[in-house]
């Protein structure tokens, strides 16, 4: 068959062609113009897209620092585990992909109730825990389900442990996930932001907080080029992290035991430090806590346990709680008398067993007095008639410009943060206290009861030590640290925190023997001479009992009161005493008197350091007579 | 009768092109190394794709465009029958219902559609060649909308867009009076200037498009503001610019594209296989090309323009116009100035079907040019 072709209609339909053509020259030249564009006009900006999919900042988190008390022991590591996390911004079903997992791998519901409190704390694309410590067997069945669950995925972390478990629990601190106030302090600071890109914990308290600059270390980074889901195919460029220093501590983990085994259940605090340097060698605070509940954000179970307890075991005592200093107080006060010669060491007073200020009685502990009393027998036998007297004849403004100087009253400056000030009392200190102005002055009467380490006076038991060790070291002030060195971990070289003279307390040989040896007797043949009999070392200590409940005037009896509102007991103590090597102060909360529940706990601790001499158990109580 | 071998391979050939032929091994050529940067691991299939389509093309061209007048009818009316019982029977995948199960095979019947489209349209303009009205018009235009609106309604926009394309060209080319395609190309302008400028109320997502389905109005939206959604719908538009941009005048080097080969291109072997181009060879690539297209398209028209009646032009000319359709939709989408709809880029895309329809189209070129008009008329 044969098609005919009128010229006409062919010459039209070639119009059409060319307008086509034309149309197809049109469209094209638009396209070509638009690749012009991107390519040539915008290639930079582009480029600088396409550079930025490519490559990403991966951080890589350095090892935390090591603490180590001074003989070697560790007390916090690192040790790597894996966890399962999940990224909430990228599940859907957070329930039931919990509920999903828990099918493949166990998930108690503390787990999720911990999850839970996470996810209140955190930003929404912050991978969170939901397991930790995979055993290899969950990490093996998890890998083989993955695919069921996008947005969890498994995470090889290092984890902090504290190989101690609850010893020195306060002094170390804890570190835990860092939360969103934190955070915001962090991002502040431009450096420090991008220090802790990939780090998620933080030292929280003790010396994981005041150290964090030493232990975090540098993150390091990698650059490394990413595909379309983030994954990283390899790496271009690698600046390694620098891990954390080391803390090497001034602190004995077996005393630190020792002291802490000597508590028993009983609640308190001990400070033993190091005269002549100020390096603490322990610190304790009773009860304690695991620090290791805390690493992983402790699960509410256990927090309520540790926050609702009425022994307040997170309650840092030692540095935190002040305390009266009872009859701990009269060696100073009986030096505050030498140095601004309000007595010498032979002057006698007479105490018919109270004393009278105006309209008030103040009563002696020993029924019918402790009769003729000079320096030595006052603080051997704790006659507190003889301070009354003292404290008058003093004053206040002497009184407390005198004792202020041994550090009472202010912080040690232990480095450590949120120590306690405590009360040093004073006119001026009174009138910044209260607001109404007849509270505000200081009655004379209120002296009296000073001297004796009752009133406003209120210490720390690191300030109690803090002075022991000053008064031992014959009145040469170090400033309290625990950390002996700070070491590279890399390179292992040391930077020693040496110990710092705060000041010289001008105290003179004599005046300082006299108190030395009334300290003695104490020990030999006074209030702590139960606990200290048989010592095979010279001793220096002081007993005190500080009310925690104002009998009003009434006499005291044990077994009557309330047990938490039983009498705090006190022991001062530095040995040996011709060349002191450790100063300490205890505490014992609502145990009665100072030598029958503080001063046992003393001497096993001074037996320990001195002599090497290991209890078989806790602190006995030994009968004892108060002051 | 004696065997002449030469005389044999003459006949085996004479339905080829050559200038056809030429440009399309110089684009697949081309296809080829870009594929091989893009995805490797489809070398075989790629291959088999490719010769298969050569077969399909060397059958064709074979075939007289009588044949081919005689297919016409046939062909649009299954292809008709096939799109229907897609809409009541067919296979849903990616929440569009394109394919048809028979048991043995899967077929997608639009794709029949690219072609039987402008062979029907053809057939029957030179069916009332000589006394064409404005009413054949009209009965053209609703042969054309009858298997638009059953592909689009898949929905499956790329090839509604590409039957549409060749179907409009077929009535353009079979004369169309200006007067009436004036002011449906201005209303069309019109309509796209008024988008642009009203997107942001039309694309709230409470407002519902007339015919469209969600997804079509997404990537219209998208396409205008492509930040709006940069890890959803506007990623692929996002990509693929970043791509062709960051490829600037030379590119970046063959298999050294680090949008393509870090996973950031979607689609990146078959739909997007021109931002890899784009990527790795930059605009120099982009110009050959198109240059390439163009050529292919010069000669389409050259061989519609020689056709010796009006069937073997129109269908000449609208196959031509389909691979232009084609290119443009595809590189317009690559580039970010079009929406992203399943259009691939025209001998040069991975997949079988779509290059044994673009190779079924050359056969047909082929085999019209074959029985063109002898220079100074037959």
């Amino acid at each position: 068959m044969e098609f005919k072709a009128p010229e006409q209609e062919l010459s039209r339909f070639r119009a059409r062609v060319a307008v086509a053509g034309v149309f197809v020259l049109v469209c094209f030249g638009l396209i070509l113009s638009r690749f012009v564009f991107l390519q040539i006009v915008r290639h930079d900006y582009y480029s600088t897209r396409a550079e930025e999919n490519r490559i990403s900042l991966v951080p890589i988190v350095p090892n935390r620092g090591l603490i180590i008390d001074r003989n070697g022991v560790i007390l916090a590591r690192n040790y790597s585990a894996y966890t399962l996390e999940i990224t909430p911004s990228k599940v859907r079903n957070l329930e039931g992909t919990i509920d999903e997992l828990a099918e493949v791998i166990e998930v108690q519901p503390k787990d999720r109730k911990r999850f839970r409190k996470l996810l209140d704390e955190s930003k929404n694309f912050e991978s969170l825990p939901i397991r930790t410590r995979l055993t290899d067997t969950e990490v093996a069945r998890f890998i083989a389900q993955r695919y069921r669950f996008p947005g969890v995925e498994i995470k090889a972390r290092l984890f902090r442990q504290y190989p101690q478990g609850e010893l020195a629990s306060h002094a170390l601190g804890y570190i835990g996930r860092i939360n969103v106030k934190e955070a915001e302090v962090i991002e502040e600071d431009d450096e420090m932001a991008a220090n802790y890109r990939g780090t998620d914990h933080i030292g929280k308290i003790g010396l994981e907080q005041s150290y964090e600059t030493y232990l975090h270390g540098m993150t390091g980074f990698e650059q490394v080029e990413v595909d379309a889901s983030g994954r990283a195919v390899r790496a271009l460029r690698r600046t390694p992290p620098v891990p954390g220093d080391n803390l090497v501590l001034t602190m004995d983990a077996e005393l630190q035991k020792i002291a802490d085994q000597a508590f028993g259940d009983r609640r308190g605090a001990l400070v033993a430090i190091e005269p002549g340097t100020g390096g603490i060698l322990a610190l304790v605070s009773k009860p304690t806590f695991d620090p290791n509940l805390f690493v992983d954000g402790i699960d509410p179970q256990n927090w309520d346990i540790l926050n609702t307890s009425i022994d307040k075991p997170l309650l840092h005592r030692a540095i935190y709680s002040a305390y009266p200093p009872g009859s701990t107080f009269k060696p100073y006060m009986a030096l505050a008398a030498l140095m601004t010669g309000k007595r010498t060491p032979t002057q006698t007073i007479y105490d018919p067993g109270y004393y009278v200020f105006g309209n008030n009685t103040f009563r002696d502990d020993k029924k019918g007095g402790h009769g003729t009393v000079d320096m030595y027998k006052s603080i051997v036998q704790s006659c507190d008639t003889y301070y009354y007297m003292l404290a008058n004849d003093m004053g206040i403004d002497l009184l407390s410009s005198t004792i202020g100087q041994f550090g009472f009253g202010a912080k040690t400056g232990i480095d450590m943060q949120g120590e306690a000030e405590g009360v040093l009392p004073s006119p001026a200190w009174k009138k910044r206290r209260f607001k109404k102005p007849e509270q505000q002055k200081w009655y004379a009467g209120e002296t009296i009861s000073i001297g004796i380490g009752q009133g406003y006076n209120s210490y720390t038991v690191i300030q109690m030590a803090h002075a022991m060790a000053t008064l031992a070291a014959g009145g040469v002030m170090f400033k309290p640290h625990l950390v002996r060195y700070i070491e590279d971990a890399k390179t292992g070289k040391r930077t020693v925190i040496e110990p710092t003279p705060i000041k010289t307390i001008p105290i003179s040989p004599e005046n300082l023997a006299v108190i030395k040896q009334a300290m003695v007797g104490v020990n030999k043949a006074g209030t702590g001479a139960r606990a200290f009999a048989g010592a095979e070392y010279e001793s220096a200590g002081k007993t005190g009992t500080a009310q925690v409940y104002s009998l009003k005037g009434a006499k005291y009896k044990e077994g009557e009161v309330n047990l938490r509102l039983r009498d705090h007991a006190l022991f001062i103590a530095f040995a040996p005493v011709e060349n002191p090597k450790i100063a300490l102060a205890v505490l014992v909360e609502n145990g009665g008197f100072g030598a029958q529940a503080a001063a046992p706990i003393a001497r096993q601790v001074l037996d320990y350091y001195l002599l090497g001499k290991r209890p078989v158990g806790p602190a006995a109580e030994v009968d004892a007579e108060d002051e | 009768m004696h065997f002449d071998p030469v005389a044999w391979l003459r006949r085996l050939f004479a339905p080829i092109d050559p200038w056809l032929f030429g440009i399309l091994m110089a684009t697949l050529s081309g296809a080829f190394i870009v594929m091989m940067s893009a995805s490797p691991e489809r070398f075989q299939s790629h291959c088999m794709n490719i010769v298969t389509g050569m077969l399909i093309m060397w059958l064709t061209a074979h075939m007289r465009p009588q044949r081919l007048y005689n297919l016409a009818l046939p062909l649009y009316v299954v292809g008709v029958l096939l799109l229907v019982a897609v809409a009541l029977f067919g296979e849903s995948s990616k929440g569009a219902q394109r394919w048809l199960n028979l048991g043995v095979v899967r077929i997608q019947p639009s794709e029949i559609m690219k072609i039987a489209m402008p062979l029907m349209l053809a057939w029957y303009f030179q069916k009332r060649e000589g006394s064409l009205k404005i009413r054949d018009f009209i009965i053209a235009i609703a042969l054309l909308a009858i298997p638009v609106g059953l592909i689009a309604k898949q929905p499956d926009l790329g090839t509604a867009i590409l039957v549409l394309g060749a179907g409009v060209f077929v009535i353009f080319f079979a004369g169309l009076s200006w007067k009436l395609i004036a002011p449906v190309t201005l209303l069309g302008i019109a309509g796209v200037v008024a988008i642009i400028m009203y997107q942001t109320p039309i694309c709230a997502p409470d407002v519902k498009w007339p015919g469209m389905k969600d997804y079509q109005k997404h990537r219209i939206c998208t396409l205008l503001d492509p930040s709006s959604d940069p890890l959803g719908k506007g990623f692929h538009t996002i990509q693929s610019t970043i791509a062709v941009g960051s490829g600037g005048v030379f590119g970046k080097g063959w298999r050294e594209g680090t949008q393509a080969h870090l996973d950031f291109l979607p689609e990146r072997h078959t739909d997007f296989v021109l931002a890899v181009l784009s990527e790795e060879f930059g605009l120099v690539g982009v110009v050959v090309l198109t240059i390439l297209y163009g050529m292919l398209i010069a000669r389409g028209l050259a061989i519609a323009a020689n056709a010796p009646n009006m069937f073997g032009r129109l269908l000449a000319g609208a196959i031509t116009m389909t691979f232009f359709c084609y290119a443009f939709v595809n590189m317009g989408m690559v580039s970010g100035i079009l929406p992203v709809v399943g259009v691939p880029l025209p001998f040069v895309s991975y997949g079988g079907t779509a290059l044994v329809t673009l190779c079924l189209g050359i056969g047909v070129l082929m085999s019209v040019r074959r029985y063109r008009l002898r220079t100074g008329g037959a």
